[in-house]
């Protein structure tokens, strides 16, 4: 062997425990199955999507969902040019924060789009759902871009 | 821990430093970190069996193998056995446990140092999964591309600008000139590669002292006069990602504002991370330029205790008097340690 080459050994890594997801995470992962949104309100009234079981600058405990639309608005975004391996998606798309009409916080997805020169801060998206939908984030296939009417 | 306590608890310095950064090092972690640990211990006259208290800070998801430090231990060599202690943070976060034991009264000296070495498998995919388990990670972003996402609205709202970014790369040493920046393609759109950090292997050993002891140890002791570190929210999309409330919090409370800052050593990998931690700590463009970038080489795990001791190496070589480290961890600047040194001088 020369002295420069690197030893190597497959290794596999594995993660061998189930998780449950709890009240507020599992409920909206069975929303995304049942292809709804749920937030969650916080003591002021706003509303987190996605919900978490506490509110993440008071600590206080969370229990109201709400159901929000399936569409919204970009607030910043970035173009992937190359998906990575295990990335969901196998072709050019954009990943960006995205604020659902009746939400105060974005969630993080994919806009599928023909290139970076479509996007910008502020376009509409709504949600395509995949066909089989299983109890999962990717239960989203992404978010699409969409003209609204004024009519 | 606010400065004006600070004043009142036990003088610790920091006395001693050894380091190595290397792109990819066929060295393994015991191998790589033996000779750093050698020579703190070397230069400070100190045997393991003389030093109180050994804390480290290392990650099992770049070793691929729970419990992973215990190997590192080897370095160290725990026979007879010592007090031990490890933080799967990096390394800055084993020395504020470590500073804590020292406020116990239980020691006068003490080892702390972390190591990373992502070479062999793929540092994304680590970068990933410190991420949301259910709503994020199984996106598997990359971190240039989350990265990307804060730089956007940073430019957007107007917090920073191009022109900014250009000079931040050209202080950094990731471009040559300005118009060199402007003409790199875009790497995760609005970054360019200029933006994004280069990752390396390498680890860090540093020793501290207690005021008993620091003086006998080093010539000009770097005291740490305020530490403190602090936390936001971990599911970036309740952050504003425009601020970052917990390291403006954690210099105030380390007495960052107490007196001028000679040099300042920021734990920032991307030139938007730089410009963000500089207005939110009050801090200028220093005249004393970093003595190394995270930017250029960004060590997971390593790169925080590194500015530490590079902070130090500023104190011992008399080209400044008071200077300020800081550490991040987690996605986006979650975490944010500062730890202020003081040559003692005028």
């Amino acid at each position: 062997m020369e002295s420069n080459e690197r030893l190597s050994a497959p290794l596999v890594l594995e993660y061998p425990f189930r998780r449950t997801t709890g009240p507020v995470i599992g409920a909206f992962l069975t929303g995304l199955r049942e292809k709804i949104v749920l937030g969650i309100k916080r003591q002021d009234g706003t509303v987190l999507v996605p919900p978490t079981e506490y509110d993440p600058e008071t600590s206080e405990t969370l229990t109201e969902m709400v159901e929000v639309a399936q569409q919204g608005e970009v607030i910043t975004w970035t173009w992937v040019q190359e998906p990575r391996p295990q990335s969901p998606w196998d072709s050019p798309h954009a990943l960006a924060m995205i604020k659902l009409e009746g939400a105060d916080t974005p969630l993080f997805h994919a806009v599928l789009a023909e290139g970076p020169e479509v996007l910008e801060v502020g376009m509409k998206v709504r949600i395509k759902w995949r066909e089989v939908t299983e109890g999962h984030i990717k239960d989203i296939e992404g978010f699409v871009p969409f003209e609204e009417s004024n009519g | 821990m606010c400065g004006e306590k600070v004043k009142q608890m036990r003088k610790v310095a920091v006395v001693a430093a050894a380091s190595r950064q290397e792109e990819k090092m066929l060295d393994t972690e015991v191998e790589m970190m033996i000779p750093l640990i050698t020579e703190v211990r070397t230069r400070t006259g100190l045997d393991q069996t003389d030093i109180g208290f050994t804390c480290s800070g290392s990650s099992d998801f770049l070793a691929g193998q729970a419990f992973s430090f215990v190997m590192t231990l080897d370095a160290v060599g725990p026979v007879p056995p010592i007090a031990e202690s490890h933080v799967e943070m990096d390394g800055a976060w084993a020395l504020y446990e470590t500073w804590v034991k020292f406020q116990m009264g239980v020691i006068d000296t003490a080892l702390v140092y972390s190591y990373g070495k992502p070479s062999p498998g793929s540092l994304q995919d680590v970068l990933s999964t410190q991420l949301d388990p259910y709503y994020v990670a199984p996106l598997w972003p990359d971190a240039h591309s989350v990265a990307a996402l804060q730089a956007r609205l940073l430019l957007e709202q107007g917090i920073i600008t191009p022109d900014e970014l250009a000079d931040c790369a050209l202080r950094t040493g990731t471009v040559e000139s300005r118009e060199d920046y402007f003409l790199q393609p875009l790497l995760a759109d609005p970054l360019r590669e200029a933006d994004c950090p280069t990752y390396a292997d390498g680890g860090v050993a540093l020793i501290l002292a207690s005021e008993e002891k620091a003086d006998e140890l080093c010539e000009r002791p770097a005291w740490i006069t305020g530490i403190d570190h602090r936390i936001d929210a971990h599911h970036f999309g309740v952050r504003d990602l425009t601020a970052a409330p917990s390291a403006r919090l954690a210099a105030k409370n380390a007495g960052a504002h107490d007196g001028p800052i000679d040099s300042t050593e920021l734990h920032a990998a991307y030139t938007t991370h730089d410009l963000l931690l500089r207005k939110e700590m009050g801090l200028d463009i220093p005249k004393i330029p970093q003595r190394s970038y995270p930017i250029q080489a960004d060590t997971l795990m390593a790169s925080g205790l590194l500015r530490i001791a590079e902070a130090a190496r500023s104190i011992w070589d008399g080209s400044a008097n008071r200077t300020l480290a800081h550490a991040t961890a987690g996605p986006l600047l979650q975490q944010n340690l500062v730890c202020v040194l003081d040559g003692g001088g005028d």
